[in-house]
């Protein structure tokens, strides 16, 4: 099968919440000097060091999908959005840590990204209802990075953080803080690098069971556990 | 603004399949609402058409002499009724500003964090005093409160909201632009200020070239400002109205809507997702190649010195040069992504609405569509009329269809008392629907143009549209009243010259219709080429 060798990773959001520049930082290790609106879908590639340092290493291409828009958009932009989420190996969550509503919109954005997944895990989850059980059986991997990071003022920054721990929880993922216009955020050892590349090493992982019974999703999420380096 | 307002409803019904279901008491409201915006519409419609018909007909001395003056209720004591009377004002302001209020917080600002309170305040103020100015109207149609306390507001009124108009607004709208360019972040006070005496001076500009004041006025009369605050705020009425003319049956009309099937938008997604393909295999060969030269320690920027630079001249490793092809192919892919993904969201707004008008609703719409037409077509007839003819009307739509019932038709009625009712019903239908028309026309255009950076500015800018807008909607208004109730407006506005931005209104909306014409006939004509090319 061709998707075999294709890793694809969405990175949704919000309008302004920095997925452009994000990805821009991700995959050209470079600031993005002049942001501007995206229409559409714009696509990145990211070199990636699957298992990096062990003798098993290997470089995949992973395909960062940034769609832009808004989770109110007109529902011809949504059919049409829809297109993009075909066959997804991981999502990418990207929320503004200075404005609260767009880490509230996040739920709607994977809702949406989701329901029109054509994976055959099959997740079916009811129109504009939010269960907490079912993220947790979600076998997409999921990743969330809160932008914008130096422009919190200093004496907000606990209580910021701390809601956006409670988020990362509800959807069983890893968090990222950064600030896109800052390359030291993702610094080679930091502690954001790392997590960033346990999250491409786990989407690599995924893609393979896509066919499979429930057993060998359970085996999959106990690999997963092993990988945690806590 | 009639027609916004159906517009509105259109995407509220449209958008219903895939909201959340949606409780009884919504589908009732929606319900309640299309019947009563049906019945407006053709109310409008019937006392604009048959009083325009008639055009020709006789002088309409008859009607004033049968008409007295409407009877005032007595007051007790002059300070009394005041004290009561200013209560009455107070609260219904109050209750304006939390409207406002709640209007931004749910509608404007509902995808992001308020973080400066003053313009949340600013925005809710505007709109209380501009909807009090329309209460005053109404009360004074129907004779509430006692006269002089009603002068006293309207004056009160007037000064508010041309000192937040002209002062208040255009300041913090200086001030928040500054503070977004970070270079004037030091000094954002004086910088305002200097945007603001831009403003103020080309505001004054403004009403040169505009034959609106009598020499008598001073300087720093009332009726300067009015003038020009005016004068802006018809050419944005004709603007809108002209547009919405031409719109309305436009969208409403499945006529105009071109046949698209469920093949042609999944050719077209095909086509899309073919290019990202492309798109991603180019990038990962440029990758690959930039990954290459990197670990072959090729790095372009490592070339420092004067002699790096002109080996950099001369000799370019043939890596980056096939590099720099392929990003250039790749940037005319991404451009051609983004054209098919902007023509199939087209397809797909097309494809919905011709499944919508199947519907009943659909059917009824198109119905008003075909009404709306003839409509606008009247309207831009009778603005040519004007213009042409130099036709100043001296009548209200009420007195004539009075006049015309009791001339033409010999039914005999107290015309006092209908006057009276039919004129509250006609201007509260239009205050109405100008009011909600406006607002869903601001929100639309809040949420395509604005930005988490400029939303402060935005919505700054739209509370001043929308301040003008409601003033001189009531300047306007006062050709759709009797002449018993236009002497307060004409009192407390001044001496102005009404006739003059009556003309200017139809000026600017035949030219506002005409050119939406245009403009709608080129871009129906492209667009089908642009699918024949598939």
């Amino acid at each position: 099968m061709a998707s075999l060798d294709r890793v694809k990773v969405l990175v949704l959001g919000d309008s302004g919440v920095g997925k452009s520049s994000l990805v821009h930082l991700l995959c050209q290790n470079q600031v993005l000097g002049n942001p501007s609106w995206t229409v559409g879908c714009s696509v990145d590639v990211r070199v990636h060091d699957y298992k990096e340092g062990t003798p098993e290493e290997k470089t995949y291409y992973i395909e960062l999908w940034d769609v832009g828009g808004s989770v109110g958009s007109a529902s011809s932009v949504k059919s049409t959005r829809a297109v993009f989420y075909h066959s997804v190996n991981g999502i990418i969550l990207v929320h503004d840590l200075t404005n609260k509503k767009s880490s509230q919109n996040l739920y709607r954005w994977t809702l949406e990204a989701l329901n029109k997944d054509s994976s055959p895990t099959g997740v079916i989850v009811t129109n504009g209802d939010y269960d907490r059980e079912q993220f947790a059986e979600n076998p997409v991997p999921l990743l969330m990075i809160g932008t914008k990071f130096d422009q919190i003022p200093e004496n907000k920054r606990n209580e910021v953080l701390t809601r956006t721990a409670f988020l990362s929880e509800d959807f069983n993922a890893e968090e990222i803080n950064l600030d896109c216009t800052n390359p030291r955020y993702l610094a080679a050892g930091s502690s954001n690098a790392v997590k960033l590349s346990r999250f491409f090493d786990k989407v690599k992982w995924y893609h393979f069971p896509v066919n499979i019974i429930t057993g060998f999703t359970d085996r999959k999420r106990f690999n997963f556990k092993s990988l945690h380096y806590d | 603004m009639c027609c916004s307002l159906e517009e509105s409803l259109n995407d509220d019904v449209v958008q219903t399949p895939t909201d959340s279901c949606a409780a009884p008491y919504t589908q009732w409201r929606k319900r309640g609402l299309l019947l009563f915006l049906f019945i407006s519409s053709l109310f409008r419609f019937m006392t604009e058409a048959v009083t325009s018909l008639f055009f020709f007909s006789v002088e309409p001395k008859l009607i004033s002499l049968l008409l007295s003056p409407c009877l005032h209720p007595c007051p007790v004591t002059v300070t009394m009724s005041f004290v009561v009377d200013s209560v009455i004002m107070f609260t219904s302001q109050v209750f304006f500003f939390g409207f406002g209020w709640l209007f931004f917080m749910r509608q404007l600002f509902k995808d992001y964090e308020v973080r400066q309170y003053v313009v949340q305040v600013v925005f809710s103020v505007t709109f209380a005093f501009s909807c009090t100015m329309f209460e005053l109207i109404i009360f004074e149609i129907l004779g509430a409160l006692s006269s002089s306390s009603r002068y006293f507001h309207w004056k009160l009124n007037l000064y508010v909201i041309l000192l937040v108009l002209i002062f208040v607004v255009p300041f913090y709208i200086g001030y928040f632009v500054v503070s977004n360019i970070r270079l004037l972040q030091r000094q954002k006070l004086l910088f305002a200020c200097v945007v603001w005496f831009t403003f103020m001076y080309f505001f004054w500009k403004l009403g040169d070239p505009f034959p609106i004041l009598s020499p008598k006025h001073g300087i720093l009369s009332i009726e300067q400002l009015i003038s020009r605050v005016g004068v802006i705020g018809v050419t944005l009425m004709a603007l809108l109205s002209g547009f919405g003319a031409v719109n309305c049956p436009y969208t409403y009309m499945s006529y105009f809507l071109r046949n698209v099937t469920d093949s042609d938008i999944l050719a077209l997604e095909r086509r899309l997702l073919q290019t990202m393909d492309m798109i991603v295999s180019k990038k990962k060969r440029i990758a690959m190649t930039r990954r290459q030269m990197y670990q072959r320690g090729e790095d372009q920027s490592k070339q420092t010195g004067f002699w790096g630079m002109i080996k950099s001249v001369t000799s370019s490793p043939p890596g980056s040069e096939n590099l720099s092809l392929i990003q250039q192919e790749v940037d005319a892919l991404e451009e051609l992504s983004r054209q098919l993904f902007l023509e199939t969201v087209d397809l797909q707004a097309t494809k919905e609405r011709i499944e919508y008008s199947k519907t009943f609703q659909g059917k009824y719409f198109n119905f008003l569509g075909y009404f709306f037409s003839i409509y606008c077509v009247w309207k831009i007839f009778m603005a040519t009329i004007n213009i042409v003819f130099d036709r100043v009307g001296k009548t209200d739509p009420v007195t004539r269809g009075i006049e015309i019932t009791v001339n033409y038709l010999g039914i005999q009625f107290d015309v006092k008392f209908w006057s009276q009712h039919i004129s509250f019903i006609l201007v509260g239908i239009i205050i109405v629907t100008s009011i909600r028309g406006l607002l869903i026309t601001l929100t639309k255009f809040f949420y395509a143009i604005s930005s988490s950076k400029s939303s402060n500015v935005i919505v700054l800018v739209l509370a001043q549209i929308m301040g003008m807008y409601f003033v001189s909607s009531v300047l306007l208004m006062r050709m759709s009243m009797p002449l018993e109730y236009r002497t307060i407006v004409t009192q407390v506005l001044g001496e102005l010259q009404f006739n003059f931005y009556h003309r200017w209104f139809d000026v600017i909306f035949l030219v506002s219709a005409l050119s939406s014409i245009l403009f709608l006939y080129l871009a129906h004509k492209q667009a089908p080429e642009k699918h024949m090319t598939m």
